[in-house]
């Protein structure tokens, strides 16, 4: 399944060296492989530049981070500062988004929640991808009595409905950033575990990790250089597609008060304070939720295209 | 198929005792006496007295927790903090109207996307399967929550044809069904596009077979091959459903927090705020119960459907 050919050249490299005395094989092969590989690297860039979807993903997605870092240059207004008069004053050129009840731009306070969502987004999927990435090829790797267990952790992780495990962990610890964070990425964790060990199940067997054993290469070092680099490709595109999921989950909680605590801007905060005024100023929601839209949007285009260039095998039985 | 519902069941088992340990585990992970945590700060001495003897706190914690899930299977889940009614009867008042809100929304979403799926893929690059296609990709990037805030600005506060809150009266089918429609609309909506897909790449998979194309070479009306092609690929779709049951709870609570519908989620969410712990375990052990139920119905209907996945386990 993950048998490319830079694979198979990776691990020729590793068998030959480290023998005591190595057979490397003739240079121009090896530059002739060297070459096709970067032809066929140049081939999925072309292909990746071809492709529509991707490409609007990743305008979607660079306007999402950019203007998540750039936000205090870009904003027009400070987006605590209260504007009494001007409140609940609908979209025009001087607030492009309208105000909310305090008079606050909501225009600018979308451009500073969209810095959480980047925060949670980066620091979450990182996190969970690192956890579930280690867990996955110890389970993968591992004694079959400790695969079925970290297996069924994950079931039972995945047993709680996110929404319900988010608010029995607000009602023992409170509502903070932390605790979103938390649920993020605990509940994450199990799709990118279950990538990684399906990757290393099928690669334990295969010829270059028994010829690194059988070579005496440490389980650590085995892991390390030939199980990973193998096992991280499915798994970032999985990342890409998860941004979403968990930009998502921190607007829900936040707009259910257990997230962001008011002042502080973030979508949800937005969306919750529009929904308690959504018969005069509808359009907080409406503003509140584009960004939503658009981040997913933008995540969903990118990675579909890059498995689609990648690894086309993954869509199937999606 | 006998071993594979013994293993299948012990597994699920295994996950229950594992939820059942978390939420027993919840009212001891917070500093102070869980007969206070349990019953509220208002509780009297005998109350509390009371509480303590009958889950027998002064037992090693392994017995209390061996008491915790002997209740829970009796049925007891203790009494509301604020109503001294049990638990099981609050939670009773409720529960009907989460399943209604669930079943319709996953009703709809199944009644219209598995045919939509199935229209696109027999008829590939057709303008039915274009506009499947944007549509499916468009409800699937829109959160249910903000589906559900959006449906009650436009169809309820811009137009006004539906009630944007509550249940309905008691008693009144008409007007309970009029309160069901805006968050089943909101809660299935994902789910319409999402199945669309689903079933169309599964279908579109299972037409390119050799026996389809068999079928076909033998003369067989189209709309019979495009049933026999269904039957096979509806499989993906109920993992995919069973597996989604967790989101679309999800989605439930945010739909009855945000119309105000007193079911199950809703009464969790106050329960959190109010910190009504009794109310709060009996709620999460309902639906985290219930979804794993879910999940174990639809492997063993894999598994019924298909004899690989028996020998798989």
């Amino acid at each position: 399944m993950f048998c490319s050919p830079t694979f198979s050249l990776h691990g020729l490299i590793h068998v030959s060296d480290s023998r005591s005395d190595p057979p490397l094989p003739p240079a121009p092969a090896l530059d002739a492989r060297r070459e096709s590989a970067r032809r066929e690297r140049g081939d999925k860039l072309m292909r990746f530049l071809a492709n529509w979807q991707g490409m609007a993903g990743l305008a979607l997605v660079i306007l999402f981070v950019a203007s998540a870092i750039f936000a205090p240059w870009i904003a027009p207004y400070d987006p605590n500062a209260m504007d009494i008069p001007a409140r609940m004053s609908p979209p025009g050129w001087a607030h492009l988004a309208g105000t909310d009840q305090l008079g606050r731009d909501t225009f600018s306070r979308i451009l500073h929640g969209g810095r959480i969502a980047l925060m949670i987004a980066a620091l979450g999927v990182t996190a969970s991808l690192v956890i579930g990435l280690a867990l996955g090829m110890i389970a993968g790797y591992g004694p079959r009595w400790l695969d079925n267990l970290l297996l069924m952790l994950f079931d039972a992780v995945r047993s709680f409905p996110t929404i319900i495990l988010a608010l029995a962990t607000v009602a023992l610890t409170g509502p903070s950033l932390g605790v979103v964070l938390a649920i993020v990425i605990i509940t994450t964790i199990p799709s990118y575990a279950r990538v990684a060990r399906t990757a290393t199940l099928a690669l334990r067997n295969t010829e270059f990790i028994l010829a690194e054993r059988a070579l005496g290469a440490s389980t650590l070092r085995i892991m390390w250089h030939h199980v990973m680099p193998n096992v991280m490709g499915p798994l970032l595109i999985l990342a890409a597609m998860e941004v979403p999921v968990v930009v998502t989950i921190e607007a829900g909680l936040s707009f259910l008060g257990l997230g962001v605590r008011p002042p502080q801007a973030s979508w949800g905060t937005i969306l919750n304070e529009g929904y308690l005024v959504i018969r005069d100023a509808p359009w907080m929601v409406v503003a509140g939720g584009i960004p939503l839209i658009l981040t997913t949007l933008g995540f969903t285009f990118l990675g579909e295209a890059l498995r689609d260039i990648f690894d086309p095998r993954m869509g199937r039985g999606r | 198929m006998l071993s594979y519902l013994a293993k299948r069941l012990t597994l699920s088992l295994i996950v229950v005792a594992l939820v059942l340990l978390l939420l027993f585990g919840m009212l001891y992970m917070i500093p102070g006496n869980p007969a206070i945590l349990a019953l509220g700060t208002r509780a009297t001495p005998e109350a509390i007295a009371e509480y303590s003897a009958r889950m027998r706190l002064d037992e090693p914690v392994v017995m209390q927790f061996l008491i915790f899930v002997g209740n829970a299977f009796h049925g007891d889940l203790g009494t509301d903090v604020f109503s001294g009614r049990p638990v099981t009867e609050v939670i009773g008042e409720r529960v009907g109207f989460s399943m209604a809100l669930i079943f319709s929304g996953m009703g709809w979403a199944i009644l219209l996307g598995i045919p939509l799926g199935c229209l696109a893929a027999v008829r590939p690059n057709s303008w039915i399967d274009r506009v499947t296609g944007v549509f499916s990709v468009g409800t699937i990037a829109i959160p249910s929550f903000l589906v559900s805030i959006w449906a009650i600005l436009i169809f309820a506060i811009q137009l006004g044809w539906l009630p944007a809150i509550g249940a309905g009266e008691p008693g009144d089918i008409g007007d309970q069904l009029s309160h069901l429609i805006l968050p089943a609309f909101a809660i299935g909506l994902g789910w319409v596009g999402y199945l669309a897909r689903m079933v169309r790449a599964s279908m579109l998979e299972v037409l390119s077979e050799p026996y389809i194309r068999s079928a076909r070479a033998f003369g067989l009306p189209p709309r019979k091959v495009t049933g026999y092609a269904l039957q096979v690929a509806i499989l993906p779709t109920i993992t995919v459903i069973g597996m989604g049951f967790g989101g679309l709870i999800s989605a439930a609570v945010f739909a009855e927090i945000i119309f105000a519908r007193p079911g199950v989620g809703k009464m969790i969410f106050d329960a959190v705020s109010d910190r009504n712990f009794p109310i709060l375990q009996g709620g999460v052990l309902l639906a985290t119960g219930f979804y794993i139920l879910v999940v174990l119905l639809s492997d063993l209907l894999i598994a019924w459907f298909d004899p690989r996945v028996r020998q798989s386990l």
